[in-house]
């Protein structure tokens, strides 16, 4: 009852900012034009799921991290009141990452509605809608962990959230690409599948190209990981690790929120 | 009462309270003084359990603050600057605290009225002056009637006129019995408003007691004065 107040205020705050609404605008009109000029088929989901890849992770995490600075003022307010801290908690995360997941859901899936994807290609585009959602609320929960480690140095707290992406979305392929480099004379598939799983961004994009069964393309590389995927067990695995990548930052966030003065 | 029993906090590596025990008597009004820095604030926040004590406890009517919080039902607390979010007007704010509290006020549009905020309900927080805040933040402290009332610095920027009305709601409240917890620089505020005395120095508590005793040992009129021979004599000793 009081966590649903606390979600209608912020998500009524929120579209009064109107921001979310062109963020899932900016998702709306990629969608459109890529399916428009690209055909309804893989290759223009594929290039979806590439803006998806970029562009959730910095989002959520920069506005996780800003959201609670933002919302500073909110949470001492009610914290003064009978509220407790653990419903607060899921009251600030909610009022952010459900908004978000909302504004890319309706960004991508509208146009994949109306322009008939979701029934020629229903499962796939299933598949990038559950990724995209799993990653904005995996890098909401990673924004609201570094707000909260730095709640008092909000430069620092920003820094790190921008140093996360690029690492994750970016410099942590270049390493892997390294490592193929220097120790190619190596069979390097199984540490190279392990290294990939261990970032939720690679893992999503291996994901949603097994699933267009593009593997092939990769060689033998391609045939290990599209074994391991497509095998219960794999997975199985895979999926855990998304939910741990979600679930860590958050158990932490709330420890960290709980022990928090105000 | 509040009772607090062996309260230390410190902030990194400055000790901002130190094993401070006091009770908190019910039905009268405390004022906490003490230089800037010297740790008011921190106990009000950590009897409201925003601020976690690295040691100690805190009791209010009779349930021990740790992780509980349904005693701030007897609660109302006005901040020393009023900080509430930017985008709500004045009247959403009050409902929503409402929603959140599950409860109705005793007299909202009373208090409203008497602080002068009926042309400024429809206003966003961000365009209202400090001033006006700061009624805002006395209207959302009284208006469930609580038991306690904790006023961190009440009349600082408020105008003189706003000052003695705010006075006079306090002095009312405490004669229908509220337990009363104030801080403030102002002297004569102390001297109007309370009936105890605690004097907090860089985390220790230098007096605690009636305010006319303390006023009879340094054989003083004025609180003030008082207040300084003592503080005076601390530098001395």
């Amino acid at each position: 009852m009081k966590a649903t107040t606390i979600l209608t205020y912020q998500w009524k705050d929120l579209l009064r900012g109107r921001w979310i609404i062109g963020y899932g605008m900016v998702f709306l009109l990629f969608t459109d034009v890529l399916i428009r000029f690209g055909g309804g088929g893989p290759r223009a989901l594929l290039s979806i799921s590439n803006i998806m890849l970029l562009f959730i992770p910095l989002v959520s995490m920069i506005y996780g991290v800003l959201f609670l600075y933002q919302s500073r003022e909110f949470t001492e307010l009610l914290l003064a009141q009978p509220t407790d801290r653990k419903t607060l908690f899921w009251g600030l995360f909610g009022g952010l990452a459900v908004p978000l997941s909302l504004a890319f859901a309706g960004g991508v899936g509208l146009p994949l509605l109306y322009m008939g994807v979701l029934f020629s290609n229903g499962s796939e585009a299933l598949m990038l809608l559950v990724l995209g959602i799993a990653l904005t609320l995996l890098f909401t929960g990673l924004g609201f962990m570094l707000g909260l480690r730095f709640f008092d140095d909000r430069i620092r707290g920003f820094g790190f959230a921008l140093i996360s992406w690029l690492f994750l979305a970016v410099l942590y392929d270049g390493i892997i690409m390294a490592v193929v480099f220097l120790l190619g004379d190596y069979p390097l598939e199984k540490p190279i599948l392990i290294l990939s799983m261990l970032n939720p961004i690679d893992l999503a994009r291996i994901i949603i190209l097994l699933k267009f069964d593009i593997s092939a393309l990769m060689g033998y590389t391609g045939a290990v990981f599209s074994r391991f995927f497509s095998g219960a067990v794999g997975i199985s695995i895979s999926a855990s690790v998304i939910m741990l990548w979600i679930g860590a930052p958050l158990w932490h966030s709330v420890n960290l929120f709980n022990k928090k003065d105000f | 009462m509040i009772r607090i029993d062996g309260l230390s906090k410190k902030f990194g590596a400055r000790t901002v309270l130190d094993h401070i025990t006091l009770r908190i008597p019910a039905g009268q009004a405390t004022g906490i003084v003490g230089p800037n820095g010297s740790g008011k604030t921190t106990m009000i926040k950590t009897i409201l359990g925003l601020v976690r004590p690295d040691e100690g406890t805190v009791t209010v009517n009779g349930s021990t603050l740790n992780g509980h919080w349904d005693y701030r039902r007897d609660i109302g607390y006005m901040p020393q600057t009023g900080r509430y979010p930017e985008n709500m007007t004045v009247r959403e704010l009050i409902n929503f605290i409402k929603k959140v509290r599950q409860e109705e006020t005793a007299d909202e549009e009373q208090l409203i009225r008497h602080f002068g905020l009926e042309k400024e309900q429809d206003k966003r927080l961000r365009v209202l002056s400090g001033g006006m805040r700061q009624k805002t933040g006395a209207v959302l402290a009284m208006m469930f009637d609580p038991k306690i009332l904790i006023l961190d610095e009440p009349t600082a920027g408020l105008d003189p006129s706003s000052s003695v009305r705010l006075k006079k709601l306090i002095h009312e409240e405490k004669k229908r019995g509220k337990t009363v917890l104030l801080t403030t620089h102002i002297m004569s505020e102390i001297e109007e408003l309370a009936d105890y005395l605690v004097l907090l120095v860089e985390g220790t508590i230098r007096y605690h007691g009636p305010m006319n005793e303390l006023l009879d040992v340094f054989r003083e009129e004025r609180l003030e004065e008082a207040v300084a021979k003592m503080l005076n004599e601390e530098e001395t000793v």
